[in-house]
């Protein structure tokens, strides 16, 4: 199929256009989901950035 | 011409975002007050362009020269596993946990999740010490393309390569500059989409370029020069023979040790952190998986392929007429592209390969700086002098490396990418999944569980393993034969097989055996809002 002689290697090729795909389709259908404590996590993130840049400065 | 002349176009770009970093105005935070909308794009560009380099455009894709498509398995766990499993599954609990531990490296991550500090020196001396093979492979990628493309021997090439390395490294790339590692992600893209389209169209297409490629080995002439392969060599558009030892090299080492590994590589698992909120990643999934495809998918397919063209032209398969796996890909490129995707490709190897040294060095930085050698009551000025001298030691390894390697093994990019990821899955895997998963994993089964998975993989490695103990002699030395297990199929099974199998039994026999050592509170904290 598709000119390939094995069936395990045209699985292989369709395999990574379908999980390729299937990553498209999970974001599309999760854009919105997972930032429901916002505030929250926002706060946690910046104390979390802020920590992180002072590991910068020395480097 | 045209390469110069792109070099410096790239640089000047890359300068000029660095120059951005330094004043600090487009950190992270900046795009959390914003709003955060472009963070996710950012983030999976980051994630794929540090993982991505010329390790799996040049030498996977020479592997995939070499060995066929079989390589594409590889594709579809880097996809499926690197992006959707890796963000979803892993990246949403180690972001919510980083957090609430307030980790910031992998190590560190490890040590505070099991409230052990013992774990952040040991995962920071295996990074320290072995990361620079991975380095080295990232950079003969690098080197053996401008060796190629510019006519020059491979040593200057190297030499050219680690220069833009260090200048980078040392003057502002260690700063995580997000805005730089999306736009040479971008490039690659960009230059692997061209590749795709110009070596299906110049076969006729797709089913013509693969029947062309299944045709390939029933030509006269070709199984002569397959002479060194095994017999169970089926062609480059079929599986090798179940257990044979191409399966074994393809399947254990090239497919399993990288597709499997990538969970556990800190300079990947450490990038979730940056992002506010599961959302973020939910976004991130697809621009990962599609990005990952455009890399991966290209490279070996096209890797593959290139056989068809040199044997029309040459009358040799591709490893013939390059003279060495990590030459097919630069020589297919400057032999049958033109000029100027030559040079646009030049940029795309060096964006490739400077967005996974970046995260490579930083992660060696921190590992160094951070995780072995912190002390608070240091001036900060020390502490950067620190770090530096442990960049410098990792560099100078990494330089040495990449200068040997391609002596000792053809394929010594793919073999030197497979230990890494090979070491860092059967050590860290186990405790790393559990970490994120179970309440009830000890910290001592962590712990044993973790220098199981290291010495076996060491040991597999010095002993066992046909290319690794062959290359490092500690096993002819002590018992006078190359390695052990000679006449069965064992010395071609990868380290990664026998040491995360050992490691994932040590974790879980023994945290059923051993009593409770983390007290509730900590699991508690730990797992706050996951």
């Amino acid at each position: 199929m598709l000119g390939l002689e094995g069936n395990s290697i045209f699985a292989a090729y369709i395999l990574s256009i379908i999980s390729a795909l299937g990553c498209l389709v999970y974001g599309i259908i999760n854009w919105n989901k997972g930032g429901d404590n916002e505030k929250q996590d926002i706060k946690e993130e910046k104390k979390w950035e802020s920590d992180e840049e002072k590991i910068s400065e020395t480097l | 011409m045209f390469n110069i002349l792109a070099v410096v176009i790239y640089i000047s770009i890359l300068s000029y975002f660095a120059y951005l970093g330094f004043k600090g105005t487009k950190t992270a935070k900046d795009y959390l007050v914003g709003g955060g909308e472009i963070h996710p794009f950012i983030m999976a560009l980051s994630y794929g362009a540090a993982f991505i380099s010329t390790s799996a455009i040049v030498g996977f894709g020479g592997a995939a020269a070499f060995f066929g498509m079989s390589l594409l398995w590889l594709t579809f766990l880097t996809i499926f596993v690197g992006v959707f499993i890796a963000f979803i599954v892993y990246g949403k609990r180690t972001r919510k946990i980083g957090h609430n531990l307030s980790a910031h490296t992998f190590p560190e991550f490890l040590a505070k999740r099991y409230k052990c500090p013992a774990i952040q020196k040991f995962a920071a001396i295996v990074i320290f010490l072995f990361m620079p093979i991975y380095a080295a492979a990232v950079m003969i990628g690098a080197a053996k393309f401008l060796e190629i493309s510019l006519h020059v021997p491979y040593v200057t090439a190297l030499f050219f390569t680690s220069i833009i390395v260090a200048i980078y490294v040392f003057f502002g790339g260690l700063k995580g500059v997000m805005y730089a590692d999306a736009f040479q992600g971008g490039l690659m893209f960009v230059g692997m989409l061209f590749l795709v389209i110009f070596t299906y169209t110049k076969l006729g297409g797709v089913v013509p370029a693969h029947t062309a490629l299944t045709d390939l080995l029933a030509q006269p002439g070709v199984k002569a020069q397959l002479a060194k392969m095994p017999p169970t060599f089926n062609g480059w558009t079929s599986m090798p023979g179940f257990l044979s030892i191409n399966w074994m090299v393809v399947v254990t080492s090239l497919v399993m040790g990288v597709g499997i590994g990538v969970l556990a590589q800190p300079q990947l698992a450490v990038k979730f952190m940056t992002v506010k909120s599961n959302r973020e990643l939910n976004r991130a999934v697809p621009v990962g998986g599609i990005f990952v495809l455009m890399m991966t998918g290209v490279a070996f397919t096209v890797g593959a392929l290139s056989n068809v063209f040199f044997f029309r032209d040459t009358g040799k398969i591709a490893v013939a007429a390059a003279g060495g796996i990590d030459k097919i890909i630069p020589l297919f490129l400057n032999t049958y592209l033109p000029e100027w995707f030559v040079a646009l490709f030049l940029i795309v190897l060096i964006a490739a390969g400077m967005s996974t040294l970046s995260s490579q060095f930083h992660a060696i930085a921190t590992a160094f700086g951070h995780d072995l050698l912190y002390n608070e009551k240091q001036s900060q000025a020390k502490q950067v002098l620190v770090t530096r001298i442990g960049v410098l030691i990792a560099f100078v390894l990494t330089f040495v490396l990449a200068y040997y390697l391609p002596m000792i093994w053809d394929g010594a990019i793919a073999r030197g990418t497979a230990i890494f990821f090979g070491l860092c899955a059967a050590s860290f895997l186990p405790m790393y999944t559990a970490a994120l998963y179970s309440k009830r994993v000890r910290k001592s089964a962590a712990v044993i569980g973790m220098v199981t998975g290291f010495v076996v993989s060491l040991f597999w490695m010095c002993f066992v393993h046909f290319k690794t103990a062959s290359a490092l002699g500690i096993c002819n030395l002590i018992l006078n034969k190359p390695f052990l297990f000679k006449g069965t199929k064992m010395p071609f099974v990868d380290p990664i097989v026998i040491a995360l199998a050992s490691s994932i039994i040590v974790t879980i026999v023994l945290s059923f055996v051993l009593k409770k050592d983390i007290d509730d509170e900590h699991i508690e904290k730990t797992f706050k809002g996951v």
